[in-house]
C-alpha cells in the first residue's frame, strides 16, 4: 500500500476481521465479541501461517551452525531485528535487543543500566498510572541500592501532572532522579503521554528516561529519535504478535556501557574458566537459544499492522473510541475513568451498584470479553478511590456495531442489579 | 452454560445489595482478613465467641457480588453455631463450590440459603470470589483471640 493510498483509505473492517480466525468463535452461544486486546491483542492469518512455514521450512538454532538451514534461521531471526527497528524508527538493528516481553525489558534496564548507577540520595521516578512491571523493577533496584522511588501523580483526567514532575525533577525535591520511567499510553487509562517533552525535562536534570511502549505499540507510530527518550520498550503479543516476545531498544553508547544480564551462550566472545569476554550489545544480553519464532511472528505482525496504514488503524480506533465513550457516558450510573485529551483505544468505567467483576461476568454471558480487575495498576486504581473497573478496549478489528453490543450488554448488567 | 440468573440468584443479589452482619462485630474475640491479589477483593471476618460457640459473626469489605454475598449468607449461617460444625459447614460449601460443574452439587439441602452459592461452580473464574470470606473465616478461628492473624490467601 503507498503512502498516498493509506492516508485517504478507510479501513475493510470486514476484511480485516476475515484475518482473524478466532473472531469465528461463539461465546456462551453468542458471537464473540472481542474487547480485550488491551490484554492481548488476537492474532491475523499472517502471523499465524508465518510462524508455521518457519517451522516447516527454515527451522533451526541461530548463531550457531554453518548449515543451510541455521543459516536460514539465522537471517530470520536477524530480518526480524530489522523490522523492528523499522518499526521503532531506530537507525541500527544492534540497538534493538530481544526480550521475553516489555516487562523482562524494563527489568533489563533496571538491572543492567540504573542498578551500577544508582547510590542512597538518589532516586527514580515514576508516574502514579504505571503499570506494577514499571513499578516493581525499580522497588527492587531501589532496595538494593539504597535510592529512592518518587511518584508523579496524575489529574482527576488522568493525565500526567507535567508540573509536578519538573517540580520533582529539580535539586530542591530532596533527591537527585537517576532515571525517569514513564508509561507512553496507559493500559488503565489510556492517556497517552507526551514523552517527548518528559524527555526534555528529565534530559535538562540529567535523567535518563525509559518508556514502557506495550500499550503504545499497537496504536501509534512510533519514533524513538523524536520521543527523545533513551530506552523504549514493547511487547511481541499486544500488536497482534506472539506471546514471549518482545523487544529493547536502547541508545547504543549506553547499551555498550552496560553489563550483561543472564549469562549463556550466545552472549560471550571468549570463554576460559579464567575470565569470559562478552559479546557487544545486542548480543550480549541475550544469553541461551531465543524465542527465534516468535521474532519471526513480530516481524509478520509488524509488516501486517503496517501494510493496513498506520494512520487508518488509529483514525478506525478512534472511531470506536468515540463511539463508546458516548454511548456509555449516556447510561446513567456507568461513570468513565479517565478523560485525557489525548487517549488510545481503552475505555475504563464502572457501573453503580455492580461490582467490575460481576460487569465482567455479565458481559461474557453476552459473548463480550472485557477486562475486569485492577489492570496491573493498583496504585492508579487507588489513586481513583475504585478496587476495580471494568475495560474495554478497542482494537483494528472491532466494529461499530460491537461498540452497540457493550452497551447494551452494560445496560443488562444494571437491569440485572436493579 | 447455566443461564446468569443460576449464578445471580436473587438470595446472591439481596445480599449483596443489604448485607447482613456488616460492619465492625463489638466484642469480637477473633478477626482475621483475607484478600484476593487477583481481583483485589478483601474481606475482614469477625467470630464473638462463646467458649465453643460462635456466638455472633460480623464482615467487613468490599468485593464482588459473589463475594460480599457469600460472607453475608455465612454470617447468618454461622451465628449460634460450634467450631465443629462450622468447620463442617466449611467443607460442606467448598465441597460444593469446588465440585466438578458437570454433576449436581450433592447434599445442599442441609446447606438452606448457602446452596444459592452452587451457580458459582460454573464459573471457574469465580470460585475464589465465594471461597474468600470461608477461608477467611477458618483463619480468623485458628487466630489467637482478640488480636490479629496473618492475611489470608486464596491465590
Amino acid at each position: 500500500m503507498t503512502p498516498e493510498v493509506a492516508a485517504t483509505a478507510t479501513l475493510d473492517v470486514a476484511a480485516v476481521r476475515a484475518q482473524f480466525p478466532i473472531l469465528q468463535t461463539r461465546v456462551n452461544g453468542k458471537p464473540l465479541v472481542y474487547l480485550d486486546s488491551a490484554a492481548s491483542a488476537q492474532k491475523p492469518l499472517a502471523v499465524i501461517e508465518a510462524e508455521a512455514r518457519f517451522y516447516r521450512e527454515s527451522y533451526a538454532n541461530v548463531h550457531r551452525g554453518v548449515h543451510t538451514l541455521s543459516q536460514r534461521a539465522t537471517g530470520a531471526y536477524e530480518a526480524a531485528r530489522a523490522r523492528v527497528a523499522r518499526f521503532l524508527g531506530a537507525p541500527d538493528p544492534a540497538q534493538v535487543v530481544f526480550t521475553r516481553s516489555a516487562t523482562e525489558g524494563l527489568n533489563l534496564v533496571a538491572w543492567c543500566y540504573a542498578r551500577p548507577r544508582l547510590a542512597p540520595g538518589d532516586a527514580v521516578l515514576v508516574t502514579e498510572m504505571e503499570h506494577h512491571s514499571n513499578i516493581v523493577p525499580w522497588q527492587m533496584v531501589c532496595e538494593v541500592t539504597g535510592a529512592k522511588l518518587v511518584v508523579a501523580p496524575v489529574d482527576d483526567r488522568g493525565e500526567l501532572r507535567l508540573d509536578e514532575l519538573a517540580r520533582l525533577l529539580t535539586p530542591g525535591a530532596g533527591s537527585r532522579v537517576k532515571v525517569v520511567a514513564c508509561v507512553h499510553v496507559s493500559n488503565a487509562l489510556g492517556t497517552i503521554n507526551p514523552i517527548a517533552e518528559i524527555s526534555r525535562l528529565a534530559h535538562d536534570a540529567g535523567a535518563a528516561v525509559v518508556v514502557d511502549g506495550a500499550q503504545a505499540a499497537p496504536h501509534l507510530a512510533i519514533d524513538v529519535g523524536a520521543l527523545g527518550c533513551d530506552f523504549y520498550t514493547f511487547s511481541g503479543h499486544k500488536v497482534y504478535g506472539p506471546t514471549g516476545i518482545g523487544a529493547l531498544w536502547g541508545r547504543p553508547e549506553l547499551l555498550a556501557e552496560m553489563p550483561p544480564w543472564q549469562g549463556g551462550g550466545d552472549m560471550i566472545l571468549h570463554v576460559s574458566f579464567a575470565k569470559t569476554d562478552y559479546a557487544p550489545p545486542p548480543a550480549r544480553f541475550e544469553a541461551g537459544t531465543p524465542h527465534i519464532v516468535g521474532a519471526v511472528g513480530l516481524a509478520a505482525a509488524l509488516d501486517w499492522l503496517e501494510s493496513l496504514g498506520q494512520e487508518v488503524v488509529a483514525a478506525h480506533e478512534q472511531e470506536l473510541l468515540a463511539h463508546a465513550t458516548e454511548l456509555l457516558g449516556a447510561i446513567p450510573g456507568v461513570r468513565l475513568i479517565g478523560s485525557a485529551r489525548a487517549k488510545a483505544s481503552v475505555l475504563s468505567f464502572l457501573v453503580a451498584g455492580v461490582h467490575a467483576h460481576d460487569v465482567g461476568t455479565i458481559l461474557d454471558a453476552e459473548g463480550v470479553a472485557v477486562r475486569a480487575g485492577h489492570h496491573c495498576a493498583q496504585p492508579l486504581m487507588e489513586r481513583f478511590g475504585v478496587a476495580a473497573t471494568a475495560r474495554a478496549s478497542f482494537a483494528v478489528y472491532n466494529t461499530r456495531e460491537e461498540v452497540e453490543t457493550l452497551a447494551a450488554a452494560v445496560a443488562k448488567a444494571q437491569e440485572l442489579f436493579a | 452454560m447455566s443461564e446468569l440468573t443460576d449464578l445471580y440468584q436473587d438470595i446472591i443479589l439481596d445480599h449483596c445489595k443489604r448485607p447482613r452482619n456488616f460492619g465492625q462485630l463489638a466484642g469480637a474475640d477473633q478477626v482475621a482478613e483475607g484478600y484476593n491479589p487477583l481481583c483485589g477483593d478483601k474481606v475482614k471476618i469477625y467470630v464473638r465467641r462463646d467458649g465453643d460457640r460462635l456466638d455472633g459473626v460480623g464482615f467487613e469489605g468490599s468485593g464482588c457480588a459473589i463475594s460480599t454475598a457469600s460472607a453475608s449468607l455465612l454470617t447468618e449461617a454461622l451465628a449460634g453455631r460450634t467450631v465443629p460444625e462450622a468447620q463442617q459447614l466449611f467443607d460442606a460449601v467448598h465441597a460444593m463450590l469446588t465440585g466438578d460443574p458437570s454433576r449436581p452439587a450433592e447434599d445442599t439441602e442441609r446447606l438452606g440459603k448457602l446452596a444459592a452459592l452452587a451457580g458459582v461452580r460454573e464459573y471457574p473464574m469465580r470460585v475464589k470470589c465465594a471461597t474468600l470470606a470461608w477461608h477467611t473465616l477458618q483463619a480468623a478461628l485458628a487466630s489467637d483471640p482478640v488480636r490479629r492473624a496473618t492475611p489470608v490467601s486464596t491465590e
